[in-house]
C-alpha cells in the first residue's frame, strides 16, 4: 500500500485549497436538511465507534504507561516499564513464536485447501449445491464446540479416541495427542480444527472468483490445446489474483487473532493451569489483563500486537498485491 | 469451428468426452465423497456421543452407534446446577437477537448517508469509520474492557451487546451497496415530496432486503459464536452465554461427557438450521464481506 503518497497529498491540500473553498461554498449553499439527515443517520455509528474504539484506545494507550494493577484509572505513570516488562518476559516472546509457527502452518494449508475445494466443487456438475453446503456448514460451528469435539472425542488420547482408532487400523499405537510435546503432535489437532471450521468460508470466496472468470478464456485455451493443468496455471490462477490476495489477508489476520481454540483445547485461563504447552498472544493478554488484573501490561500488549499485525498486513500487501495495480 | 463450439453442443461433446460423461469424472466424485465424509465426521461424533451413556463413552471399545439411545443426557444438561445451561442459551439468544438487527440497521443508516447524502465533512466521517478497521478486532478487548468496565457494564448483557452494535465493516459494505443503488428510485421519491429521511425509510430501506438479510445473518452467527468478549465481560454465571457455559463444562472437575456433547448439539442446532434455511443470503454476505477487507 502506498502509505506515504496519499497522506502527504492530504497534508498539502487543505492549505493550497483554502482560497478556493469559500467560493465553492458561496455558489452552493449548505443544505441544512441534508446535514440534519446525514447527522441523524450517522450519529449512532459515529458515537458508538467514538466511545468503544477511539476513547477506549486512547484511554488504554495512556494506561499502558501506567502501573494499573487492579485498577483502570490513570495516575501512576511509569513510562515504558510495561513495554520493557513484556518484551523481556519469556512467556510473551514464546507466545509470539507460537503464533508465528501457527501462522506458518495454517496460512498455506488453509489457502491451498480452500482453493482446491472451490475448484473441485466448481467442476462438479451434479449435486454442486450439496457439496458446497457440506463444506460450508462447519462455518456455523463455534470454536468452543469444535474444540470440545476435538479435545474430547477426536484427539482425546484414549484408545477409543477417533484419531487413535483410525491410527489403530494402520497398526499405530495410541497417541496422547494434546499433551504430547515431543514431537509436538498437538499442532495436528490445532490446525485441523481451524481448517475444518474455516475452509468452507474461504471456499465461497474462491467460488465467487471462479464464477466471475469468463468461460471464453477456457474455450480459447482449449482451441490452443492447453492441458487442464496449464489452464489452471495460466488462466485460473492469474484471474483469481485479487481474490487470492484478499483470502490470504483474511487467513493471516484470523491466524494472528487465534484465541478460542487454544483457550479451550489447552485449558488455560482464569482457573486454568499455567502449564499449557501453547499460549498464543491473545491468551497471554487475557491472562495478564483479566487473570492478573494488570491492565497496564494488558494494554501495552494490545498495542504491541496491534503494531505487529498492522505491520505484517502492510508488508503482505506490499509483497503480494495492492502495490501493483492490474 | 469457433461458432460451432459456442452454439452447438453435439460437436464439442466429442472433443471433451472425458469431462461431461464417461468414467473420467469418477475420481472427482470419489474424492468429493471422501471429503464429505471427513467434513461430516465431527457432526456424527457429536450426535453419537450425545446419545451414549457415560459408561459407553468411557469404554475403550469403539462402537458406531449407542445401543440403547440415552436421551437422558439432554435432561442432565439442563439439570446441572453448577452450569446454568438453560439461562446461558437464553442469554445468547437475547444478545444475538438484539445485536444482529440493531447492528445491521446502524450499518445501513450510516452506509446510506455516506454513499448518498452529499454534505461537507462526509469524507472526514468516512475516514473516521475506516480508520477503526485498521485496528485488529480481538486485540481491542483490553481497551474496550477498560471503557465498558468504567461504564459499569461488567457482568451485564448490555456490556456484551453494546460494543458489537457498531461495526465499521458493516458500514463500509452497506456504503458500497448503496453506491450502486439506482438513483431513479430516490429521485422519484424526492419529486413526490419526500425528504432525505423519508426517501431512506420508505424507498431505500424496503429495497435493501437481501443485503440486510445477508449481513444480519452474518452478525447473528458472529454474535452467537463469539467467545472472547463474552468471556471477558460476563464473569458472573448469570451473564454467561451458551459458549461460555460449554467452555466451563469443558474444564470442569468432573465432566459429564454425554451431557457435554448434548450441549454442543443444542448450541449449534439453531445456527445449522439457520445456515441451511438462509444459505443463499449467508453465501452472498460472505462473498461480499470477504472481498472488501
Amino acid at each position: 500500500m502506498a502509505v506515504s503518497s496519499p497522506s502527504s497529498a492530504s497534508v498539502l491540500s487543505p492549505s493550497t485549497r483554502t482560497p478556493a473553498a469559500p467560493a465553492k461554498r458561496r455558489r452552493r449553499k449548505v443544505d441544512w436538511r441534508a446535514v440534519g439527515a446525514f447527522t441523524l443517520l450517522t450519529a449512532p455509528v459515529v458515537i458508538g465507534l467514538g466511545v468503544f474504539k477511539y476513547v477506549a484506545i486512547a484511554w488504554s494507550f495512556l494506561l499502558s504507561f501506567n502501573d494499573a494493577r487492579g485498577t483502570i484509572s490513570l495516575g501512576n505513570w511509569i513510562g515504558f516499564d510495561n513495554y520493557t516488562f513484556l518484551l523481556s518476559d519469556p512467556a510473551f516472546r514464546d507466545s509470539l513464536l507460537i503464533i508465528a509457527l501457527f501462522t506458518v502452518f495454517i496460512v498455506p494449508v488453509t489457502f491451498v485447501a480452500s482453493l482446491g475445494l472451490a475448484v473441485l466443487v466448481n467442476s462438479i456438475r451434479r449435486g454442486k449445491a450439496f457439496f458446497r453446503t457440506v463444506f460450508l456448514i462447519p462455518g456455523a460451528v463455534s470454536y468452543v464446540v469444535a474444540a470440545l469435539v476435538w479435545k474430547m472425542a477426536l484427539f482425546n488420547g484414549l484408545p477409543s479416541g477417533v484419531a487413535n482408532v483410525i491410527g489403530g487400523l494402520f497398526g499405530a499405537d495410541p497417541v496422547a495427542w494434546l499433551s504430547e510435546t515431543s514431537p509436538p503432535v498437538y499442532w495436528i489437532a490445532v490446525v485441523t480444527l481451524r481448517l475444518w471450521l474455516q475452509v468452507g468460508l474461504y471456499m465461497i470466496l474462491f467460488l465467487a472468483g471462479l464464477q466471475a472468470i469468463s468461460p471464453s478464456l477456457y474455450e480459447a485455451g482449449e482451441l490452443d490445446g492447453t492441458s487442464k493443468w496449464q489452464a489452471f496455471r495460466y488462466i485460473t490462477l492469474p484471474q483469481l489474483r485479487n481474490t487470492s490476495v484478499a483470502v490470504l489477508l483474511l487467513i493471516l489476520i484470523a491466524a494472528f487473532q487465534a484465541f478460542d481454540e487454544f483457550y479451550n483445547l489447552f485449558g488455560t485461563g482464569l482457573s486454568g493451569t499455567a502449564t499449557a504447552p501453547v499460549k498464543p498472544p491473545l491468551v497471554y493478554l487475557y491472562d495478564s489483563a483479566l487473570g492478573d488484573q494488570n491492565y497496564g501490561v494488558g494494554s501495552a500488549g494490545a498495542f504491541l500486537l496491534t503494531v505487529i499485525i498492522v505491520a505484517i498486513t502492510l508488508l503482505q500487501g506490499k509483497f503480494v498485491g495492492f502495490g501493483k495495480k492490474d | 469451428m469457433a461458432v460451432l463450439t459456442g452454439s452447438v453442443s453435439a460437436a464439442p461433446a466429442k472433443v471433451r468426452e472425458r469431462r461431461p460423461g464417461g468414467w473420467g469424472r469418477v475420481p472427482k466424485y470419489a474424492l468429493a465423497t471422501v471429503l464429505v465424509l471427513i467434513f461430516l465426521l465431527p457432526f456424527y461424533i457429536m450426535v453419537r456421543n450425545a446419545l451414549m451413556t457415560r459408561a459407553q463413552v468411557a469404554s475403550p471399545e469403539w462402537s458406531w452407534l449407542p445401543d440403547p439411545l440415552s436421551w437422558v443426557n439432554f435432561g442432565d444438561l439442563f439439570a446441572d446446577a453448577s452450569v446454568p445451561m438453560g439461562h446461558a442459551l437464553l442469554n445468547s439468544f437475547v444478545i444475538a437477537i438484539i445485536t444482529a438487527p440493531v447492528g445491521t440497521m446502524f450499518g445501513s443508516m450510516a452506509g446510506y448517508a455516506l454513499a448518498r447524502i452529499n454534505v461537507p465533512g462526509r469524507r472526514a466521517v468516512f475516514t473516521y469509520v475506516l480508520v477503526t478497521l485498521m485496528i485488529p478486532q480481538s486485540v481491542t478487548f483490553v481497551p474496550t474492557f477498560v471503557v465498558v468496565g468504567a461504564m459499569g457494564g461488567v457482568n451485564t448483557e448490555w456490556g456484551i451487546i453494546a460494543p458489537n452494535l457498531f461495526s465499521a465493516f458493516t458500514v463500509i459494505l452497506f456504503r458500497n451497496f448503496y453506491l450502486r443503488f439506482p438513483a431513479e428510485i430516490e429521485e422519484a421519491g424526492r419529486l413526490d415530496g419526500l425528504g432525505y429521511l423519508g426517501v431512506y425509510r420508505r424507498l431505500v430501506l424496503p429495497n435493501s432486503g437481501s443485503m440486510i438479510a445477508s449481513l444480519g445473518a452474518l452478525m447473528f452467527i458472529e454474535s452467537w459464536n463469539s467467545f472472547l468478549w463474552p468471556l471477558v465481560i460476563g464473569q458472573d454465571p448469570s451473564s454467561w452465554t451458551a459458549q461460555i457455559a460449554l467452555s466451563t463444562f469443558l474444564t470442569a472437575q468432573t465432566i459429564n461427557l454425554p451431557a457435554l456433547f448434548a450441549g454442543a448439539l443444542v448450541t449449534i442446532a439453531p445456527l445449522v438450521a439457520m445456515f441451511l434455511v438462509a444459505q443463499r443470503f449467508i453465501v452472498r454476505g460472505i462473498a461480499a464481506s470477504g472481498m472488501k477487507e
